[in-house]
């Protein structure tokens, strides 16, 4: 099917000044087939339906808006958990900054130099997970990212690791337009933890698939850094085999315009896979979760909790949707999603969906906008609290149910932390 | 300790009069209790004097040991030694019950320009009162009133009160829904903090309260104003006749 003509030269456009990376066998059979997609589904436009709250605009344009640099003081984010360290600078793989990419029951590649090999493991997952999530949906920046990486980490997971893998993503340029595409396969039984953290670019377009095989275990907790002027385009595409479970966690502060989209695959029986939020805006901030979780397999669990702090014009979306499949029998899924609003500027925007063609499923889900609760502000002043102290542990209560889902308790600190800070700073001005 | 002088209250979003001249003091040392039909002001005037938002006073004053109390937040009126046991105690979600009296205690102690507690200090006290009060080690990790019974919701208020040993204490029907143990496990908890140097205000309904908590004075309450003052006689009045004659009486 033809284009609409707007379409046309808008992905004609885009295209002209980029060009295939070179690669062996597998890598450029992937990437081509990602053009492919990428033609027939052209850029998204505010028009289209799954882009009604978000302007993709400055996700697609030829040229990345600029983001300045924030210079701060902090430490690197997961610097007090013991992690093999991966780090990216605005989008380029830094050897000089990573640790040796040596780990037992792991195998780490960097993109670029499979993608040269003719044989890769990896071939059956690049561009694979992706493309199965292009549908009921299409996803173009996952297509364009597909086509388009050239850099990233392809990791195979064999057994149980033992410290997490950090992936970090520092931001140097004020125009930088990265694009990263990370592989992970975890084979049966196999257990690993992935960090992320970092603003990684002025503009990032990162994919990261996951194959988690039968009784496999992936854990993973991002950040998303402070920069206020970065946006990103962010796809996760996971597919859990039997009793495997996914487990992932983004904290978000900042960023003029992020869209973190996350699909995920139940195929095998008693999988289970969380995905969970917190974000925290100030101004100049839109951030769109959309999630679609689909159940095909019996007895299957799924969670999606998103947690929105939003003031001064800030702007919050979450686009969720749960599709059980017939069959998938014994389903449980659950979705919430909700935003805090701190003055009557901000604004969340809320689209949660179900679809179900099972009959023996329990699903629920919720999303509510709302303000400070004023009897519970005045109940902890009443008891010597400071307002503003007041404030933020009300803040940091809504978040909670979000945080929670965060496994391990030193990272969650760390987390917590962060956003005491984000708090503080905005109590300070 | 407390007084109140010529109190006018209106609601800040209508232009409704509800406490219409309140005087009342309460001397150090001393526990009056108020009663009064429903709808004659009380949980009013208490809200008033903890600093609860959308009340507007239109005249008379409130000082607390000499201290306006009136243009003070909230926080600081806690901090100078006030404190409201609720009578709709407010459930808060994601705050656990711990985390909150520690902030509390500590901010009250900080605004007094005294040393923190430590979490040390602080554990073995919590413990132990909540002993007194039997509130189970269960109840003080849970958020804050959330899943609380009606009557546990009422010793948490004590147990507060306990913690932040303020010197002047307005309970307001902290009896209301307590179960005839519970009522007693609260009165030993107010008497246990009685002495020369804090007041009590108990706001309540029911004479039996005031069996096990002896009033130095009982006030009646009724249409925004304190219509008549005695003895715990006075309680016992109202227990037996309603509040008709009194009212009929002082109309
Ligand atoms: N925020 C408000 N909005 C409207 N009316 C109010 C408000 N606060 C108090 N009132 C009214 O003021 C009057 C006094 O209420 P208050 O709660 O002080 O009574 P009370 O003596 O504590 O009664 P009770 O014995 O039932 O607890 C009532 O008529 C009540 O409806
Ligand atoms: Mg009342």
């Amino acid at each position: 099917m033809a284009l609409p003509e707007q379409k046309q030269s808008q992905i004609d456009e885009r295209l002209s000044d980029l060009t295939l990376p070179e690669g062996g066998v597998w890598s450029s059979a992937a990437r081509a087939d990602a053009l492919d997609r990428l033609r027939a589904m052209g850029l998204p436009v505010r028009r289209d339906e799954y882009w009604r709250f978000t302007d993709p605009r400055g996700l697609v344009s030829s040229d990345a808006p600029a983001a300045k640099v924030l210079v701060t003081d902090e430490a690197p984010i997961f610097e007090i958990i013991n992690a093999l360290k991966i780090v990216f600078v605005d989008g380029v793989f830094d050897a000089d900054q990573s640790d040796d990419l040596t780990l037992e029951a792991v195998d780490i590649q960097r993109l670029s130099d499979a993608a040269s090999t003719d044989i890769h493991w990896a071939k059956d997952i690049y561009g694979v997970l992706e493309a199965r999530g292009q549908s009921p949906v299409q996803r173009p920046l996952a297509a364009l990212n597909t086509a388009f990486a050239t850099d990233g980490i392809l990791i195979h997971v064999t057994g149980k690791v033992s410290k997490p893998i950090n992936l970090i993503y520092l931001h140097q340029s004020e125009t930088s337009d990265a694009i990263l595409h990370h592989c992970i396969k975890l084979d049966a039984g196999a257990d690993v933890t992935v960090l992320e953290n970092g603003p990684a670019a002025a503009r990032f377009n990162k994919v990261m698939e996951v194959e988690v095989a039968d009784g496999a275990a992936f854990h993973h907790v991002r950040t998303q850094g402070r920069d206020h002027e970065r946006s990103a385009a962010t796809h996760m595409f996971t597919r859990l085999g039997t009793e495997s479970t996914f487990k992932s966690f983004t904290l978000t502060v900042n960023g003029v315009l992020t869209r973190n989209e996350c699909v995920i695959e139940l195929t095998g029986d008693d999988a289970v896979a969380h995905v969970a939020g917190a974000a925290v805006g100030d101004g100049d901030f839109h951030h769109d979760d959309t999630v679609f979780v689909t159940h095909d397999a019996v007895n299957c669990e799924s969670r999606q909790v998103f947690k929105k702090v939003l003031r001064n014009g800030a702007t919050g979306v979450f686009q969720g949707k749960i599709l059980v499949k017939e069959g998938a029998q014994k389903t449980d899924g659950y979705q919430i999603s909700q935003s805090l609003l701190l003055d009557g500027d901000s604004q969340f925007l809320a689209k949660p969906e179900l679809e179900i063609y099972a009959d023996d499923v329990a699903c629920s889900h919720g999303s509510t906008s709302g303000a400070i609760d004023e009897d519970a502000l005045f109940y902890l002043r009443s008891r010597g609290v400071p307002s503003s102290e007041a404030q933020d542990l009300l803040t940091l209560a809504f978040l909670a149910e979000a945080l929670d889902e965060i496994e391990d308790e030193d990272i969650a600190a760390v987390l917590l932390e962060r956003l005491d800070g984000w708090l503080s700073r905005r109590r300070a001005t | 300790m407390l007084e109140i002088k010529n109190l006018h209250v209106q609601l800040e979003e209508e232009d409704k009069q509800i406490l219409k001249g309140v005087d009342l003091t309460v001397d150090a040392g001393q526990l009056h209790a108020i009663m009064g039909p429903n709808g004659s002001g009380k949980s009013t005037l208490s809200y008033v004097l903890s600093g609860k938002d959308g009340y507007e006073v239109t005249k008379g004053s409130a000082t607390l040991e000499g201290q306006d109390v009136l243009d003070l937040e909230p926080e600081e009126r806690a901090a100078a030694g006030l404190f409201l046991a609720f009578q709709y105690p407010v459930e808060i979600p994601g705050v656990g019950n711990m985390t909150f009296l520690r902030t509390a205690v500590n901010a009250q102690r900080k605004a007094r320009g005294e040393e923190e507690m430590s979490a040390a200090d602080f554990l073995k006290a919590i413990r132990a009162r909540a002993k007194e009060l039997k509130i189970d080690a269960d109840m003080l990790k849970r958020p804050v009133n959330v899943g609380f019974s009606g009557g546990e919701k009422k010793r948490n208020e004590i147990l507060q009160m306990a913690m932040l040993e303020p010197k002047m204490c307005i309970l307001d029907e902290t009896d209301s829904g307590l179960d005839v143990d519970a009522m007693k496990l609260v009165s030993e908890g107010v008497n246990a903090l009685r002495n020369e140097g804090r007041s009590f205000l108990v706001i309540t309904h029911y004479q039996r309260l005031l069996d096990h908590i002896k009033p130095d004075v009982v006030h009646i309450m009724a249409d925004g104003r304190i219509v008549k003052s005695g003895g715990p006689e006075l309680a016992l009045e109202v227990e037996n006749n309603g509040y008709a004659d009194i009212l009929a009486e002082v109309a």
